[in-house]
């Protein structure tokens, strides 16, 4: 049931898509920086994905192959609406396969799977200036940018060591783009951190913050850290309960009111594609191919 | 070593009705290495005034006061400054200190403004001191609370610290007892051998008669009030 | 020998009205000048023009850089000046709130400066910040803390710690013990005049206080209504002040 007919494809109009194509384009040019951009008033809250939606909108076209995921899974409420969005305002298909997916927009983690150049990750970003919980001033911020200020970056490193005896920022964890800008690089694990020097292009939206940034394919992102105490990309240190995986984020999944837990891959689409491979962890059942 | 050349001085009260008030006029005299000369005259003849003034502390409006060829009448700050340091020392009567600050690093100040290290500069502070009788017990604490002849031996000791070749003596033996006296005026007389020309005040005239060559009497250079 | 800082005409309105105007001076290194006068006066207007906090709207601030000798900060380039003012300049403020990172632990503020220029090993970065809160006299195990559970003083104590860690070599300070009791005056006035001489650091310290200039300044300039109406060696500003403004200021003083 498309209703193509009654909006404009993919919901923005075209003058609006040209424009925040526009701020694309100059993200791609300058790595990293943030590009601002008349955001829209998207019909859903601030919150919700409003700039990676709208960023969506700008890049999809009638053949794409669309996928949602929302902490790695496509099923959860937020991951379900905005697919639901776009195969109502767009008709284009829809998958929850990486593999498949040309367009895929994200809230909180890069697929395990590594992506193609034919590949678009688009990032859903609530706060854009990484620099921002130091120094409240955008005025401020905008000119340690322009002049590559950016010892502040470590000195919230820093107070992480000092409170927490190592690098306790987990997640949103700064990096350096190109050797130029200090990016923030939306709230993903920061054991994703790693992926961001990838094939496909990855493009950021804050809809609240009226700010598109992007890293263009193939493009060096370092993450901050001391020569003492090095970047470590972390997670839980378990295998996976359901596919026995021990190279993938886990999510910890409280299992009963005794203090049970499992430890579950996040990326839910990658899970089910080892399971059906074959993997069984300790709590899985090998995957039966009709339940998928 | 200290030449003074026909100087002149006097103070214009802004603030009271404009006031002139003529304190010095014509000075001049001469100290050479090796020598003290004493400032003679009643009180409120300018005995203090003329020391202040060789000090670079009051302003002269007329003549040259040379202190080891620097102009002090004339000179920037800075080379005052750099003359204090290294040359021209000055006991006055008043110590003025930082609160805090213990008596034995007020004594090695000027040895360690001149580039001695810490150790060396204290420990000849710690000796200077001891001759000058203040107890042991004091030198980790600040001047500030001594009694009033302590604090004159702490600026004496100060002023001795290094070894200047110029000094000025404002009263360097007031309120002193005899034994203290004594180490005064002998730190004077190695003073005098090691070639440190000296200005001195001192109401003490036996004081004056041992460690002085002449005496000049500042009354000269009072000005006939108009 | 070349001034480190070398001041020609500066002049500052506001609208109408005169900041300071035809200002000039020297400052050699490890020379310490206070710049005395009311409030109003144009002291900090001037010290914010020497600074790179104000552009005046005439006159050159030449310092003598690292690399390229004597250059005019008014006009050299931003990036080159916010350089130079985490570099080789400091700045003390009056009030710690406005020098200092609150939320940021005394030892992050101390390092802010370190790692602005560079600095990336965090063991080394710390041990810098322990000897200097030393040397400010805070105890090591308030590394941690934030200012804000600091005393007065040991804000303005971390203040100038903070500025001092990556060795300046000119000072700009703005009422640097304003606001603080007599008591812990005295403690930072002694701390400044050691730091000041062990490093050899040049300051301009712009102050009401007679008191603070007679124990840390080399050298006095006298302001009133933004002009400069008398400069010298302190002692003799203060002993012998030939103008009538600083005569009444110093009469002014009452004695304790």
């Amino acid at each position: 049931m498309t209703e193509t007919g009654q909006y404009n494809f993919a919901y923005l109009d075209e003058k609006t898509k040209r424009m925040i194509r526009r701020a694309l384009l100059k993200g791609l040019a300058i790595p990293g920086y943030q590009v601002p951009f008349a955001s829209r008033e998207m019909p859903m809250p601030y919150g919700w994905g409003t700039g990676g939606v709208q960023v969506s909108a700008a890049c999809l076209t009638p053949d794409d192959s669309f996928k949602v995921i929302d902490q790695g899974a496509d099923d959860t409420t937020n991951a379900v609406s905005i697919r639901k969005f776009f195969q109502r305002t767009a008709g284009v298909d829809v998958t929850e396969h990486t593999g498949e997916a040309t367009v895929i927009q994200t809230r909180h983690r890069i697929p395990e799977e590594p992506l193609r150049e034919d590949q678009i990750l688009v990032y859903q970003v609530p706060i854009p200036e990484p620099l921002r919980f130091l120094e409240p001033r955008e005025t401020e911020t905008r000119k340690m940018h322009s002049l590559e200020e950016y010892g502040l970056m470590h000195v919230k490193l820093y107070e992480d060591i000092a409170r927490h005896g190592s690098i306790a920022t987990s997640y949103a964890y700064p990096v350096k783009v190109e050797g130029r800008y200090v990016m923030d690089p939306s709230p993903i694990p920061k054991f994703d951190n790693p992926k961001l020097e990838m094939a496909a292009i990855q493009l950021f939206g804050a809809g609240r913050e009226q700010r598109i940034y992007a890293v263009p394919p193939y493009t060096k992102v370092v993450s901050l850290d001391f020569d003492d105490y090095p970047f470590e990309a972390s997670k839980a240190d378990h295998p996976c309960a359901l596919c026995a995986a021990t190279h993938t984020y886990l999510d910890e999944v409280i299992i009963d009111d005794a203090g049970g837990r499992m430890f579950v891959c996040s990326d839910t689409d990658y899970c089910a594609k080892r399971r059906a491979e074959g993997h069984t962890g300790t709590m899985g059942t090998p995957m039966n191919e009709d339940a998928a | 070593m200290i030449q003074i050349e026909n100087v002149s001085k006097h103070f214009t009260l802004h603030n009271q009705g404009g006031a002139v008030i003529p304190v010095m006029q014509d000075a001049s005299l001469s100290v050479a290495p090796g020598e003290c000369v004493a400032l003679v005259g009643q009180s409120g003849a300018g005995k203090s005034t003329l020391m202040r003034m060789i000090y670079g502390n009051y302003l002269s409006q007329a003549g040259r006061i040379l202190v080891d060829g620097v102009d002090v009448a004339n000179a920037e700050p800075r080379e005052i400054l750099e003359l204090r340091r290294t040359t021209l020392g000055y006991v006055s009567q008043f110590l003025r200190v930082v609160p805090r600050v213990p008596t034995v690093d007020v004594v090695a100040e000027p040895s360690l403004n001149t580039g001695n290290d810490v150790d060396q500069a204290r420990s000849h502070a710690r000796s200077l001191l001891s001759r000058l009788n203040i107890p042991e017990r004091l030198w980790a604490l600040s001047p500030t609370t001594f009694s009033g002849g302590e604090q004159q031996r702490v600026n004496i000791a100060r002023g001795f610290a290094y070894d200047y070749p110029a000094m000025l003596l404002d009263e360097p033996t007031a309120s002193l007892d005899a034994i203290n006296r004594e180490v005064v005026l002998s730190l004077i007389e190695e003073a005098k051998e090691r070639g440190a020309a000296i200005i001195g005040i001192f109401h003490d005239e036996a004081a004056r008669a041992r460690v002085c060559e002449r005496e000049v009497d500042v009354s000269a250079f009072t000005p006939e009030v108009a | 020998m070349i001034p480190l800082l070398k001041v020609q005409d500066i002049a500052k309105t506001y609208g109408g009205r005169i900041g300071c105007t035809d200002v000039s001076f020297d400052l050699y290194p490890g020379e310490v000048m206070g710049i005395v006068g009311e409030s109003g006066s144009g002291k900090s207007t001037l010290l914010n023009c020497l600074a790179g906090h104000l552009v005046p709207d005439r006159g050159q601030v030449l310092f003598d850089t690292r690399t390229e000798g004597l250059k005019d900060t008014v006009r050299m380039s931003e990036p080159e000046r916010r350089m130079l003012s985490r570099t080789d300049w400091a700045f003390v403020h009056q009030n710690p709130r406005d020098g200092l990172r609150m939320g940021v632990s005394a030892g992050g503020n101390v390092g802010e400066r370190l790692m602005a220029v560079g600095a990336r090993h965090y063991g080394d970065i710390r041990a810098e910040a322990l000897d200097w809160l030393g040397r400010v006299e805070i105890a090591n195990d308030r590394i941690d803390d934030r200012p804000s559970a600091f005393s007065g003083g040991m804000q303005q104590r971390l203040q100038i710690a903070r500025n001092l860690v990556t060795g300046p070599r000119l000072v700009f300070m703005d009422e640097p013990t304003g606001g603080l009791d007599v008591s812990v005056q005295a403690r930072l006035l002694d701390l400044l005049r050691g730091l000041v001489r062990q490093m050899g650091l040049s300051a301009i310290i712009v102050t009401h206080d007679l008191a603070v200039v007679r124990l840390l300044a080399d050298r006095l300039m006298v302001m009133k209504s933004g002009h400069v109406v008398e400069t010298g060696l302190t002692d003799q500003v203060l002993d012998d002040p030939q103008h009538s403004y600083t005569q009444l200021l110093v009469s002014s003083v009452l004695q304790v």
